[in-house]
């Protein structure tokens, strides 16, 4: 009888053992922090105000944002100034007074949305400055790093030019611009450390395509054995290209550029040769950690102005080896999907 | 006593001889055939727009939508082609758009007598807008497998002579028949000359205004067509910058005055060579741009003040509209 109860006991308790294991299992287990993450993020407005829409950068940035935030129910305002500094302003400063959680900035230069961003900050709005800074140091900064951009590049150039005439030319961007300025300082840095390499001309293109065409186009006549060019954004690089092309010096000239990495305007003109290295600042990944900045400032309660960091970009060097890949690269198409 | 006079057309020329004689003494590399070539390659799209303009200012009108009427007519046809238009159709599209913008134009300058200052303004921005808003995916229209071929309207060489040159050429010989060798041509400087005296000797002065703006914005398509071919794409954000000055500079320059009835193809050639030769003689001097802009200013301050002291303004040689 004893056994025959141990026996059982035990055969009791196994059963019980089995069947309450996995009944804990089913019933799960609370997460803490997801409930106050999804109630931080939901209803609240992000404010976007870029330089202008219509270019690969800033529709890239747009798409991304939006696909990461939308779905915890964010909702996402935009403001187009297009291109005017002006209107830019305006937008900002109302935007203050409508309070959005966070405003996502573009700056068009280093001063004009200063002073405007720490106000916005003081009245409780987290600032996420992009690719362009201001002189306002606000709670998150996402973008390139011009200086290394214009460092890295200026090497592409000065190594290509090794053996050969050592003469280069830069063309700018537009001269009112910060990452023009910034990047012509990286530039700067590499040249101090190459004094065998002479600038035979620097002249600023104003972001156009037919303005660099021409600018190359006189510079290859004055200087045939040119070994290197220095552009500051392959939207308007296309042009130096093709000055290049016409010239019949596709490969003696080595082109380095920048941009933001879309397929059409780097891979495939990498591809074709028309760029020889294009620093890509690889927009999505910049999208996809703006809207992880904005993800933790939300759930974080902590009080604008009060933490404040950067993101630099990492680079990626576009060149004949990576232009076929997948990552190296990204439509604009896709991301819009 | 006879005075020594010079009109405004001669005085750009000797500016321009001046220029160029120093620039070809002083700066080495200046006066070879490959920058000449260069100069004129540069300006080529620019003395295209200047001849546009030139046909509505000779018709005492001015056209500020030339710019949106090269950009958006020109990046319809690489953006249909990237779309997987066929070529001729999307060349189609984008002529059938111009002539709308010019007849749009027209109309409301001739029949709805709105001053073309502000119904060009108007519709330059709309159409401007019409091309970000409906048409363009992105500011840049990227040149597509399916224009290859069409860059040749823009790029290398016929016989030696830039392709975007022979363009130039082609569009001041057509523009030279239209104004000197047709009815058409001869009514638009009666027009120009005196609106109210052309119709009361029964010209069709409307429908020729409207001829004029269509034709302008046709050539503002075909320059479109050369700079994007020449560029390998279609930056039409250009519609932004400061173009359009740059080709009322070069009409005015050259002499074509902005009150209507004077001046032709020959002063639009002029006026882009002094142009071109300021850009190629900084850019070989590599000036920078910031000074670039103060010289085009004091050199184009020059040609003005030298016409006023020589050709002063009184109650004869002012005329309606002068401005």
């Amino acid at each position: 009888m004893r056994i025959h109860n141990l026996a059982f006991g035990s055969l009791a308790a196994l059963a019980l053992a089995t069947a309450t294991i996995p009944a804990f299992a089913q019933q799960g287990l609370e997460e803490p922090f997801q409930k106050p993450f999804r109630e931080a993020l939901a209803g609240k407005t992000v404010a976007y105000v870029p330089v202008a829409m219509n270019f690969d950068l800033t529709e890239g940035w747009y798409a991304g944002l939006k696909k990461e935030l939308e779905p915890y129910g964010v909702k996402f305002e935009i403001r187009d100034p297009n291109w005017n500094t002006n209107a830019g302003a305006q937008a900002v400063t109302s935007l203050i007074s409508e309070k959005p959680a966070v405003m996502v900035i573009h700056n068009p230069d280093v001063q004009t949305y200063a002073k405007l961003l720490q106000r916005a900050e003081n009245e409780g709005i987290y600032v996420i400055q992009i690719n362009m800074g201001s002189a306002y140091r606000s709670s998150a900064f996402v973008g390139a790093n011009w200086i290394e951009i214009g460092e890295r590049q200026t090497e592409g150039v000065v190594k290509a030019c090794q053996g050969k005439s050592n003469k280069i030319a830069i063309i700018q961007g537009a001269l009112s611009a910060a990452a023009s300025a910034y990047t012509l300082k990286g530039v700067e840095n590499v040249l101090a450390k190459h004094p065998e390499v002479k600038v035979v001309s620097s002249q600023a293109a104003d972001w156009d395509a037919a303005k660099a065409k021409a600018i190359t186009q006189t510079v290859l006549k004055q200087n045939p054995d040119l070994c290197g060019i220095v552009g500051f954004w392959d939207g308007m690089d296309i042009g130096t290209a093709a000055a290049i092309k016409e010239a019949g010096l596709t490969g003696k000239v080595f082109l380095a550029t920048s941009g933001g990495g879309e397929r059409k305007g780097a891979c495939e003109l990498v591809k074709n040769g028309s760029f020889d290295l294009n620093m890509s600042y690889d927009v999505p990944t910049q999208a996809a950690q703006m809207a992880g900045t904005i993800k933790w400032l939300l759930s974080s309660g902590a009080k604008p102005g009060s933490v404040k960091g950067s993101e630099y970009t990492t680079l990626i060097p576009i060149t004949k080896e990576n232009a076929d890949s997948q990552t190296a690269c990204w439509n604009l198409s896709d991301l819009k999907k | 006593m006879k005075r020594f006079r010079l009109s405004q057309q001669e005085i750009v020329f000797a500016v321009f001889a001046a220029l160029f004689l120093t620039f070809s003494v002083f700066l080495k590399g200046f006066l070879s055939a490959d920058n000449m070539l260069t100069l004129l390659q540069n300006v080529a799209v620019l003395g295209i727009l200047g001849l546009a303009m030139a046909i509505v200012v000779i018709g005492r009108g001015i056209d500020l939508s030339l710019i949106a009427a090269l950009a958006v007519p020109g990046g319809l046809v690489l953006q249909m082609v990237q779309n997987g238009h066929s070529l001729p159709a999307s060349l189609l599209a984008a002529g059938l758009l111009s002539i709308a913008i010019g007849l749009v134009n027209g109309w409301l300058i001739a029949y709805a007598e709105v001053p073309p200052l502000f119904a060009t303004l108007a519709t330059g921005l709309f159409v401007a807008g019409l091309g970000q808003a409906a048409i363009f995916q992105l500011d840049v229209v990227q040149w597509s497998d399916g224009m290859a071929g069409f860059e040749r309207l823009g790029q290398g060489s016929i016989l030696g002579i830039p392709t975007s040159i022979v363009m130039f050429a082609a569009a001041c010989l057509v523009v030279f028949i239209l104004l000197r060798q047709t009815r058409w041509g001869a009514y638009i400087y009666a027009i120009g000359d005196n609106p109210f005296a052309a119709r009361v000797t029964g010209i069709p002065s409307r429908p020729i205004v409207v001829l004029q703006y269509v034709v302008a914005a046709l050539i503002g398509c075909f320059a479109g067509l050369v700079m994007a071919a020449s560029v390998n794409s279609m930056p039409t954000r250009i519609f932004n910058s400061t173009l359009i000055y740059d080709v009322i500079l070069v009409v005015v320059l050259g002499g074509i005055g902005l009150s209507g009835g004077r001046g032709g193809v020959v002063n639009v050639i002029i006026g882009t060579l002094l142009i071109g030769t300021m850009l190629n003689g900084m850019t070989i001097m590599d000036i920078p741009y910031a000074g670039q802009n103060m010289i085009k200013g004091i050199v184009l301050l020059i040609a003005v003040i030298t016409d006023t002291f020589l050709n002063p303004r009184n109650e004869e040689t002012a005329q309606q509209g002068d401005i």
